[in-house]
């Protein structure tokens, strides 16, 4: 009998720790996936160049969105609101943002693309959302973001969005 | 049980029921007794969680804020849910497995009965923790049973006490199980083999697996959401790199196989039943044990068609519809044994055998709304609606609850030694049948309508369903006070006769082979089991 | 006597059949009223119903024929008809039957089902090509109120309950709802479409999890803070649409409706010329000096749409989560602590920072008339310019 007991005391103990490991589970299940619309970490530009198939004719939209998150006291927009890229090549855009308070305000980027499943496809290989972005009193500055669409995106997308939230870092 | 009904028996002497009030409940170790506090706290619980509903509707019974701010509307539905889920269905079905568990495979006792003593007295004190959170600033949690965050995490201090009662109300529900599965797999009776156990046995072996796989899960999540509030972690803050979603994967991880593990123990109880009161063994017992397995196996694998509208891939949302589709299988074969055991026998139908055969009916209304909500593209639609409302209460309330009072009917005159009143009994009965389905059945088209859940006021196009349901949901709340007067009455002994030891004529297995009320302690000597006691006995 | 129990048997006959007619018709009743799902007004709704009405038909024909078997067997099978049980136990047949047949059912629902989903998370035409969206919106979901940005056109507003029925939910009401058109399910400003075009919808939040819903369109889609998620819509009709927020979002889930204008395209085309004109004024009167009548009309306005849910329209409150104005030290304080305390909100209070929200001269407006207001006699004013200043400082 002390077996069983130990048995259940054991996998109860594990299962606590099991909701724990689905978070790493989750992240990675959602990168296989393009789940929540989150883009793998940053890659570098060649190692992607290298393993596209480009097809010139190809032409699909990314579109770009940002948002400020109402904590933070900034101004935060794309500079261009659509692009027509290849799959398969790099490309660059830009996006401003200003601080308009008269304080030094550090905030950070999460981004998302949708639809999920030109998430796996999209790669970012220089982006402001690595990193925290701390702005002086009323500095403005342009943020630029190189990316890559994957040549291999599938044929039943043509229209992605990137999409870009700003929040205040509470110290 | 009470002392009065015990001063009425002579001749248990023998029983050594241990003296003054401390002593013999307090202390105890016994699971008859265990079973019985069990049974009293759930049925508290549920007139407590009852009182909440009740003013629910009375906010709802028309139009426009009457009675209570949308606020404390919030908070009552969280705890109305929370209330039912974790105080009232679950420690009832925990009250039945003490009482009859060991009775049923011929154990005297729970294998670890102090730690049986303990899991049953963490429960008062985790529910004052969680109801006195009302008398805080902020209120208590208002979230809704289902604590998403970020929502849940603006609450205030109510969210710590919340989170705590949680973990002691899951350490409770783990050391049940363990305590279960221990008893059940030690402590059998000689030539009780797995599958000459009444099938009761079996559901709540199952579901004592459920909730030590699942219960700890529930624990972690809520445990995360207690860092993030006090501690900084942004396990489930998009600002700091988290993903609120991810909680709802987490807590459907849970939530799914709970809504199982309130609803095996059901399908035991009224497996019980039907043969009885058919006087025809059960069809199918070996496939019931089979489905129950099932049943129990699918529930780990369906848990975000809860969540089919926060977005997710194709591929996701075809799995989780398929896979719900998979559970209606299972259900399915349960339901056409039933109604085989019925088939061609020689039916009577008194109390318990009419609240058996209105769960089938009801349970299985719920279970065709739940095929509906399996639908994805038509849930996109239903989601969040009244019609979720009406799913959920007809496979718990007619379906859960239905078979609670159906087992407390059929094993009452067992505890208490008396017979209670059919005519009581009966009235109750058609009381409740009728007045469940005038509060829950317009629900349905509440929901068809475009009514949202969890919402304190409403267009006047939703207000004559309101209106129907508040009246059922008033006259359902009386039928259960009503429950209270007759059970007490039986338990006094007032207008009752005593009970012999097997009750119902067609009753089989070893709870029916000792007096009534079972004596204190049983089988301690071990039990001799024939297989003629026995309700199932493997001829395969 | 024999006539009699004819007639008996006949009129017991009839009533059957009435109660048979009757079930059958309250179904087709069902069908077409508002006690069932919409048909809506764009294709995944019709799929929806389609859907939905197929598997009910299928839930009621089982329903049928399982409680018909169980009824009968509880009437011919009862121990008073003097009956004596038969003992089978298992049936190796009848059970592989009940098993199959499921599986075939759920095999021919799940044909639909994947046909609509494969439809609306990937938007093709008839000829199997990839649908081209002609406009994107951007809908942000806060507690309690909705955001719509046309991304395409540059135009975003705010969308809150409607201040005829927000003043008679309130637990006094001044106003009567049975008098409020659309009660609860109407707004100041809703999202204007034009018909028959592909509108590709984004969603997203500013604080908790809402959820985008309009019935007639066929779907519901969480709005998640930090995340974008997508959803489209093709409405084949003009009208007005109404919704409701579907997702617990806090104390005023309920009160945050959805309502949709669905214009034709002429009309539409003139409607987004009007609201570019509208964005350029108010970016003129965020840069002009008001007077003191107009900040006080127009505040009453912005007060009973954004503030008046938590601190009433009495300005009471409802105390301790939401303090009273009335009387309030802050309001009576000094002016740039009160602008502060809008614009930044309050940490670990109920209160909102609401300067990502509202425009500067509807916050300035909104200060002045809580100053002004009920016993409150400061009698100062708060200038668009002062709103600004405090901002960014």
């Amino acid at each position: 009998m002390n077996k069983t007991v130990l048995k259940a005391v054991l996998a109860s103990v594990l299962m606590f720790g099991f909701a724990f490991a689905l978070i790493p589970l989750y992240n990675t299940f959602c990168e296989i996936t393009g789940l929540n619309g989150k883009t793998s970490g940053q890659v570098t530009a060649d190692e992607i160049l290298k393993k596209q198939i480009v097809n010139e004719n190809r032409l699909v939209t990314v579109q770009f969105d940002a948002s400020v998150n109402s904590k933070l006291n900034w101004e935060f927009r794309p500079t261009e609101l659509n692009m027509q890229v290849t799959p398969g090549k790099l490309y660059k855009t830009e996006f401003y943002a200003k601080n308009l308070s008269d304080k030094d305000i550090t905030g950070r980027a999460t981004y998302s693309v949708t639809p999920g499943k030109a998430s796996l496809y999209f790669n970012k290989t220089e982006c402001f959302c690595f990193t925290e972005q701390t702005l002086k009193a009323h500095e403005e500055v342009l943020m630029p973001v190189t990316f890559i669409v994957d040549s291999k995106l599938t044929e039943d997308v043509n229209i992605m969005t990137l999409s870009y939230t700003f929040y205040k870092l509470e110290s | 049980m009470s002392h009065a009904a015990v001063a009425d028996t002579h001749d248990h002497d023998h029983d050594h029921k241990p003296k003054g009030f401390v002593k013999r409940w307090l202390m105890t170790t016994n699971h008859k007794d265990i079973g019985t506090l069990y049974l009293i706290f759930a049925l508290t619980m549920f007139i407590l969680g009852g009182a909440m509903a009740m003013i629910i509707r009375l906010e709802l019974f028309q139009p426009g804020l009457q009675f209570v701010q949308p606020d404390f509307f919030n908070q009552l539905t969280t705890m109305h849910a929370l209330i039912m889920v974790f105080g009232a269905v679950m420690p009832a079905f925990v009250g039945f497995a003490n009482w009859m568990i060991p009775i049923m495979i011929g154990a005297p006792d729970m294998a670890l009965p102090r730690m049986n003593n303990w899991s049953f007295w963490i429960l008062p004190f985790a529910f004052t923790m969680l109801a006195s959170t009302f008398f805080m600033d902020g209120g208590a949690p208002a979230a809704g049973w289902t604590l998403y965050p970020p929502l849940v995490l603006q609450g205030g201090q109510n969210l710590a006490f919340a989170v705590f009662a949680i973990h002691m109300l899951g350490i409770s529900s783990i050391m049940g199980a363990i305590n279960v599965i221990a008893t059940i797999m030690n402590m059998r009776a000689p030539n009780m083999g797995y599958l000459k156990m009444p099938l009761f046995v079996w559901t709540w072996l199952i579901t004592a697996f459920l909730l030590i796989a699942v219960m700890p899960v529930f624990a972690g999540a809520v445990t995360m959401l207690l860092t993030d509030h006090y501690f900084g972690t942004t396990f489930f803050n998009a600002a700091g790199g988290g993903d609120p979603v991810l909680f709802q994967h987490i807590f459907w991880f849970f939530g799914h196989p709970e809504v199982y593990i309130m609803i095996l123990p059901s399908f035991g109880i009224i497996s019980e039943i039907i043969p009885t009161f058919a006087r025809k063994p059960l069809f199918g017992y070996v496939s019931m044990v089979y489905a129950t397995a099932g049943i129990a196996f699918l529930s780990f694998i369906v848990w975000a068609h809860h969540m089919f509208s926060v977005g997710m891939p194709l591929g996701g949302e075809l799995f989780f519809m398929y896979a719900t589709f998979l559970i209606s299988i299972p259900t399915g074969v349960k339901v056409f044994n039933w109604v085989s055991t019925m088939w061609k026998g020689a039916m009577t139908f008194e109390t318990p055998m009419l609240w058996a055969i209105a769960f089938i009916i009801l349970f299985t209304i719920g279970g065709f709304s739940g095929l509906m909500l399996a639908i994805a593209p038509a849930d996109f639609q239903y989601h969040d609606t009244y019609f979720v409302v009406a799913h959920f209460h007809y496979v718990l309330v007619t379906g859960a609850v239905f078979a609670i009072i159906g087992g407390a009917y059929y094993w009452l005159p067992k505890w208490s030694g008396n017979m209670y009143s059919e005519r009581l009994g009966k009235i109750h009965f058609w009381w409740s049948t009728i007045s469940v389905n005038v509060l829950f059945f317009p629900q349905h088209f509440l929901g068809l309508a475009g009514m949202p859940r969890r919402i304190p006021d409403y267009s006047t196009q939703f207000a004559e369903f309101n209106m129907w349901s508040s009246i059922g949901g008033f006259a359902f709340g009386l039928a259960q006070i009503f429950f209270i007067v007759i059970v007490w009455r039986t338990v006094k002994g007032k207008g009752t006769t005593k009970a012999t030891s097997r009750v119902w004529e067609g009753a089989k297995g070893l709870e029916w082979f000792i007096p009534s009320p079972a004596p204190h302690h049983t089988f301690q000597d071990g039990a001799p089991v024939n297989d003629e006691h026995l309700a199932h006995v493997s001829s395969h | 006597m024999n006539r009699k129990t004819n007639c008996f048997k006949n009129s017991c006959k009839n009533f059957l059949w009435l109660a048979i007619g009757l079930l059958f018709s309250s179904f087709a009743f069902a069908e077409k009223s508002k006690y069932n799902m919409t048909e809506g007004v764009t294709e995944f709704s019709k799929q929806a119903y389609d859907i939905h009405m197929i598997v009910l038909w299928i839930c009621v024909v089982i329903g049928v024929l399982v409680f018909g078997a169980m009824i009968y067997s509880m009437f011919a099978h009862r121990k008073s008809k003097g009956v004596t049980a038969a003992q089978f136990s298992h049936s190796t047949t009848a059970e592989i039957i009940w098993t199959v047949i499921p599986i075939i059912i759920l095999i021919i629902i799940a044909f639909p089902a994947t046909k609509a989903l494969i439809k609306m998370e990937a938007p093709t035409d008839a000829d199997g090509k990839n649908i081209v969206m002609d406009m994107t919106i951007k809908v942000t979901g806060f507690q309690w109120k909705w955001k719509y940005s046309y991304l395409d056109e540059g135009i975003s507003f705010l969308s809150t309950l409607k201040a005829d029925s927000n003043a008679a939910r309130q637990a006094n009401p001044t106003v009567d709802l049975y008098e409020v058109e659309n009660y609860l399910l109407d707004v100041d400003n809703p999202l204007v479409i034009p018909v028959d075009t592909n509108i590709r919808i984004l969603l997203t939040a500013d604080d908790v999890i809402h959820s985008w819903w309009v019935p007639a369109f066929g779907w519901k889609r969480d709005a998640i803070p930090g995340f974008v998620n997508e959803a489209w819509t093709n409405v084949k009709k003009i009208g007005t649409y109404r919704g409701q927020c579907a997702e617990l979002c806090g104390k005023d889930h309920g009160f945050m409706p959805i309502v949709v204008e669905v214009l034709s395209k002429e009309d539409y085309a003139n409607w987004v010329k009007q609201q570019k004109g509208e964005q350029e004024v108010a970016e003129v009167k965020n840069n002009s000096e008001w007077s003191q009548a107009d900040l006080m009309a127009t505040g009453k306005t912005v007060y009973d749409s954004q503030c008046a849910a938590c601190h009433q329209t009495t300005g009471q409150g409802m105390p301790p989560a939401f303090p009273a104005l009335d009387g309030s030290t802050i309001v009576n304080g000094p002016i740039d602590e009160q602008i502060k305390t809008v614009l930044f909100g309050k940490q670990g209070t109920a209160m909102a920072a609401f300067g990502g929200i509202l425009s500067e001269s509807d916050i300035a407006a909104a200060i002045t008339y809580t100053r002004n207001a009920w016993g409150n006699t400061a009698k100062d004013a708060a200038q668009p310019q002062d709103v600004k200043r405090i901002k960014n400082s």
